[in-house]
């Protein structure tokens, strides 16, 4: 088996049996980037001379018995809101194109410490605003199925690396999906923890109550694995939970017996595309005869999820995007007049026009005379889906439905329609508001050939939950992969340059 | 709502979001605020009276600690982003008159 098709874990597993190099594994990693950069654009920065550098110093210590976590070695890379030292973090921004951040995010440096070889950071919607990877400022992602469609987002820079064999895992956000649905575009498997598991310090923050990082690998047992090396109570952020149950990778049981899984009819009413539909639910078949007990119910409320949620994180994007300001970091506009001025010369020359529409709609939500209407109005919508959630898992143990209402669409094609565009997130986006755990798993492919996702959701703390249902799902069927996943770094050596360090 | 987001507001939330929109801008910004302002207030077709507004889904209490400087000297690391610096302090155009 080629090196670059194993698992994460599989691959951890020949590098500690010395069957294979961590450098070999690296630079056949670098070498599929090089080979397919120019087509997908996963990435913002490839760090190529660092990853080798980590790696020769993680082969080092794993020979002399320092390294024995199941990660050791393996390269992945992160999604560019995560500040890794010495390397720069854009948040595929132009206000922080030149940002080297001092320090390094505390999920980032745990992997670090494991052993994990970063390979880079990858591309995602600016400031990880938009469900399609395109408002990035560094250009848009291309899915690896199709190129002429959207991975997703906004981790879809992660997740199309992921797909394409770029790395053997990759971390990612989710605010409203953004782990989820470019999961389900890519057809890889993604985990947006509960809330608190992990530490959110060295993210650069969105919409902090609900902003989540997660793994992205394409197994559930690999997405296991980094979500236990990543979990853990933080000093550092004080929405981090102390939790005792972070062996996610016990959950890995080919058993679903007994297992209460509930399907909201809200989720696969009007709006959702028919062959996602079905294979949704002959993957819930696929459950039932494993012994799953499996029933429609209503869930309700799920229209009302947009809409609460688009208040809450424009109005925390508001306030945290107020620290881009063109003096400590970032942008600086070169012509103004005044203190005044520059801020908003700079703020308005370095923001994309997504982020501007949403830190305006923030603003005016949290503004005099209408925070009562508006922002107050949203967060007791947001109690009303948590206790939805709340009732619906005294009946379940894991809530079953798409990711997505439909496959990757062609690009271009949402961007010109934003509120179109926020209408996608519909089935994730209450996830975040109830602060709940949920993973995206693939479950088959259209008639267009692009990857489907099912979505598994439980309750706080349940990750183990859907681990299980997800692992036992995924036994059914076999890893599928894009055609151009396999073309491997064959010649077009430096054709990824211009973002090669 | 559409109908009642006006130059004044824009300007109004440009003064509050510290930016500085072209008229075409401001335009787009108008037409995009309203129009998601009226799917927004499809809230209030949800009775929400006595329901306290949910900031955290967990309950979020203070926590206290010693006020102990963990890390180091870092002013050298923090001013190479600066996009200005002088005598190893950041530099901002003039601020009082």
């Amino acid at each position: 088996m080629e090196i670059l098709e194993m698992s994460a874990v599989e691959l951890g597993r020949k590098i500690k049996a010395r069957e294979i190099g961590v450098l070999e594994a690296t630079e056949a990693a670098l070498a599929q980037i090089r080979a397919l950069e120019p087509v997908l654009n996963c990435f913002v920065t490839v760090d190529e001379e660092g990853a080798k550098r980590q790696a020769a110093r993680v082969q080092r210590q794993i020979d002399e018995g320092i390294l024995r976590g199941p990660l050791a070695g393996v390269p992945m890379a992160v999604k560019d809101n995560m500040c890794l030292e010495g390397l720069p973090t854009t948040c595929s921004s132009k206000i922080l194109e030149n940002f080297v951040p001092p320090y390094t995010a505390e999920a980032v440096r745990k992997l670090v410490k494991g052993g994990a070889v970063v390979l880079g950071k990858t591309n995602m919607d600016e400031f990880a605003m938009g469900s399609t990877t395109e408002t990035s400022a560094f250009g848009e992602t291309k899915n690896p199925w199709d190129p002429g469609r959207v991975p997703g987002g906004s981790s879809g820079g992660s997740c199309a690396a992921v797909a394409a064999n770029e790395c053997f895992y990759a971390l990612g956000s989710d605010t409203g999906g953004s782990i989820r649905q470019p999961s389900s575009f890519c057809g890889v498997t993604g985990i947006k923890p509960t809330y608190g598991t992990v530490s959110r310090y060295g993210l650069i923050a969105y919409g902090s109550s609900l902003d989540q990082i997660g793994p992205i690998a394409r197994s559930v047992g690999d997405c296991a694995a980094v979500l236990e090396e990543i979990a853990f109570q933080d000093k550092k952020d004080s929405t981090s939970v102390r939790r005792e149950d972070c062996d996610f990778t016990s959950a890995l049981e080919d058993n679903v017996k007994g297992m209460r899984i509930g399907i909201p009819g809200d989720y696969l009413g009007e709006g959702l595309d028919g062959e996602v539909r079905a294979a949704v639910l002959s993957a819930a078949k696929e459950l039932e005869e494993k012994g799953a007990l499996v029933e429609e119910f209503d869930l309700s409320l799920v229209e009302y999820g947009i809409p609460a949620y688009y208040v809450i994180a424009s109005a925390e994007a508001s306030s945290n995007l107020s620290r881009f300001d063109g003096v400590k970091y970032g942008y600086r506009a070169k012509e103004y007049e005044g203190l005044h001025g520059m801020y908003k010369k700079s703020r308005s020359e370095g923001f994309g026009q997504e982020v501007k529409r949403r830190i305006m709609l923030g603003s005016f939500v949290l503004s005099s005379g209408y925070y009562d209407a508006y922002y107050l109005k949203a967060l007791r919508t947001k109690a009303l889906i948590k206790q939805a959630f709340d009732r619906a898992f005294t009946k379940y143990d894991v809530i079953l439905g798409p990711t997505a209402p439909s496959t990757a669409p062609k690009l271009g094609e949402l961007l010109s329609d934003p509120l179109k565009m926020y209408l996608g997130d519909i089935y994730t986006i209450a996830v975040n508001l109830a602060g709940l755990p949920g993973m995206s798993v693939p479950c088959g492919r259209d008639s267009k050939g692009m990857p489907i996702g099912l979505q598994l959701i439980g309750d706080c703390f349940k990750e183990k939950n859907i681990i299980r249902a997800g692992y036992a799902y995924e036994c059914t069927r076999n890893h599928e992969m894009p055609d151009l996943a396999r073309r491997q770094g064959q010649g077009m050596a430096g054709a990824a340059e211009g973002k090669v360090r | 709502m559409e109908n009642m987001i006006t130059d004044e507001m824009i300007e109004y939330v440009a003064i509050l979001a510290k930016l500085e929109l072209s008229r075409e801008e401001r335009e787009a910004a108008k037409q995009d605020m309203g129009k998601m302002l009226r799917y927004i207030d499809k809230l209030n077709e949800l009775d929400t009276s006595g329901v306290e507004p949910m900031s955290h889904v967990f309950p979020v209490e203070n926590v206290f600690r010693e006020d102990v400087v963990a890390n180091g000297d870092m002013r050298e690391d923090m001013l190479t982003n600066a996009p200005e610096q002088k005598d190893g302090s950041f530099k901002v155009p003039k601020t009082v008159e």
